[in-house]
């Protein structure tokens, strides 16, 4: 299969389901792994501590944060408001299947959150525009790119 | 999830606290695909603590703006609220400590600040709660028969706020079914072997519901520090026990898999014989009842503490029982309120904590550093009391 087709296999435009509502557009960072704000990453940078994580040493601050789940202690929530109010939280997040850790901590730092998504259908590095602003969600990959 | 049209208008509502909080029930209502909402009895606060939510979280709290709409109580804080320059704390923790509990006060909730709301109210049979703190949740589930999920400091203040709950999980029958069965061959004879048969099993059964099957009739007591290990090592939201607890006739336990238990002080040998040398001896996690008070009474009576010995109970039941307090405290015991050894930086600066609890053997080391060192009540007396 040509690149081209390739191309027009992958839809543009990802349905999804709205659990923090807004609009963010910008530049994606996928983890393969379940993710804890508390101790994964660093608040004060926005960079990802965890050793043991695929995405190690990146930063996910003014980024479009893609992960399959959330994990760990339900303090994580305030470390993503903390992230939030200095400045380095991701601009929207991503998941498979979300859980209440990472729901409610977007919920109350006011980060778009969608999940129900096929993470395998985005790269890390293309450009997405998430619309939850109403009760229809979706993704748009505004510049795609393939392996 | 349906919506009744006076929950949506609270989802659209002004006040960004109430939208907020409708849309924190609704986003987990949803991830658990809960049919409705339903209205809860009361709530239970957890992560008020000033060290674990930090400037953020006391920010997050003190900006909001609403009432609780049902009875919320709320869990341990880092201190005794009064006695907190003899544990050691500083004045801008205190300070800071104080703002989160004045915030949640002045939304309407009760200055509990204990991690026992089922002795300050005890729910019944059947009631749906949404209740934080782990072994609160344990309790009312399993020895009382109320329904509560496992939920978090958050999830537990917006449904204080809303007055609600999604329904899902615990809430519901087919969720309370037995899932694996405990068969344990020796009695259980004190809080400590209860200790132990949690974190012996805790691990295997998180995320299961245990039917436990004993040989002996067990304690309010030992039912209580079981519930308590159990979350604490796995995540067992509700267990229930033959013959005992209210809703252990209701199923059909034939074909589920077993466990079996036996030898459990030989199985935790290694832990047991831990030698660290303790320099604190603390009880109270969960907060002591009245109940353990009055036997702590007695195994120490005509005694004078020789070590540091701590007991942490809630301020409720030290209003209660001015007389059992005074009298503890006359043998040189500290009876602290409105906290406890884990969630307090104060026991930070010692080296080994010895303690009768299997909650706390698997906190301290966790949360504030420190060697923990299990025992029964009497030993841990007996440690404090007679070098």
């Amino acid at each position: 299969m040509s690149s081209s087709q390739y191309n027009k296999n992958r839809e543009s435009r990802i349905p999804c389901r709205k659990i923090s509502g807004g609009v963010a557009e910008g530049e994606v960072i996928i983890s393969r792994k379940n993710f804890s704000f508390l101790g994964d990453v660093d608040p004060d940078t926005g960079k990802v501590v965890a050793e043991d994580s695929d995405i190690y040493g990146e930063s996910i601050s003014g980024k479009i944060f893609a992960f399959p789940s959330g994990r760990g202690s339900t303090v994580g929530t305030y470390v993503l408001l903390r992230m939030k109010k200095s400045k380095t939280a991701p601009i929207a997040i991503i998941n498979e299947i979300t859980e209440p850790i990472i729901a409610v901590g977007a919920i109350i730092s006011e980060i778009p959150l969608v999940d129900m998504v096929d993470l395998s259908l985005l790269r890390t590095g293309e450009r997405l525009r998430i619309h939850a602003d109403r009760a229809k969600c979706h993704i748009e990959i505004l510049d795609r790119l393939d392996r | 999830m349906y919506l009744t049209k006076d929950e949506e208008r609270l989802l659209h509502a002004d006040n960004p606290t109430i939208r907020k909080c409708m849309e924190i029930l609704v986003a987990i209502g949803e991830i658990f695909n809960a049919d409705r909402l339903i209205n809860v009895k009361s709530v239970q606060i957890s992560g008020i603590s000033y060290q674990n939510i930090g400037d953020a979280g006391l920010e997050w709290i003190e900006g909001l703006n609403a009432k609780f709409v049902v009875k919320a109580m709320i869990n341990p804080a880092g201190m005794d609220i009064r006695r907190w320059r003899e544990m050691d704390i500083d004045k801008d923790f205190y300070r800071k400590q104080m703002r989160i509990i004045n915030a949640l006060i002045s939304m309407g909730a009760e200055s509990t600040l204990t991690c026992t709301p089922y002795y300050i109210e005890k729910p019944s049979f059947g009631d749906h709660l949404a209740w934080a703190e782990s072994n609160a949740v344990v309790y009312a589930n399993s020895l009382i028969g109320a329904r509560t999920n496992r939920e978090s400091g958050i999830s537990a203040l917006a449904s204080g706020i809303i007055g609600k709950t999604p329904n899902y999980g615990l809430h519901v029958d087919e969720n309370r079914e037995p899932t694996v069965i405990v068969n344990v061959k020796e009695k259980i004879r004190s809080e400590l072997l209860a200790s132990i048969l949690g974190l012996v099993v805790g691990e295997r059964v998180a995320n299961e519901v245990p039917y436990f099957r004993f040989p002996n009739t067990l304690s309010e007591w030992q039912l209580k520090v079981l519930g308590a290990t159990l979350s604490a090592k796995g995540n067992t939201a509700l267990f229930h026990v033959e013959g005992q607890t209210p809703e252990w006739s209701k199923f059909d336990v034939r074909s589920l898999e077993k466990i079996e238990i036996d030898g459990l002080k030989h199985e935790f040998d290694q832990e047991l014989s831990k030698t660290c040398e303790p320099d604190l001896i603390a009880l109270g996690c969960p907060h002591l009842s009245e109940w353990e008070l009055e036997k702590l009474y007695e195994l120490t009576r005509d005694k004078r503490a020789k070590k540091e010995f701590w007991v942490f109970t809630s301020r409720e039941t030290m209003k209660k029982r001015g007389d059992l307090i005074n009298a503890l405290e006359s043998r040189g015991i500290k009876v602290f309120g409105d906290t406890c050894m884990v969630v307090s930086p104060a026991t930070e600066k010692f080296d080994c904590i010895m303690i009768n609890s299997g909650k706390a053997f698997v906190y301290l080391p966790k949360l504030r550093g420190v060697n923990a060192k299990i025992a029964g009540m009497e030993d841990c007396v007996r440690e404090g009391f007679n070098r």
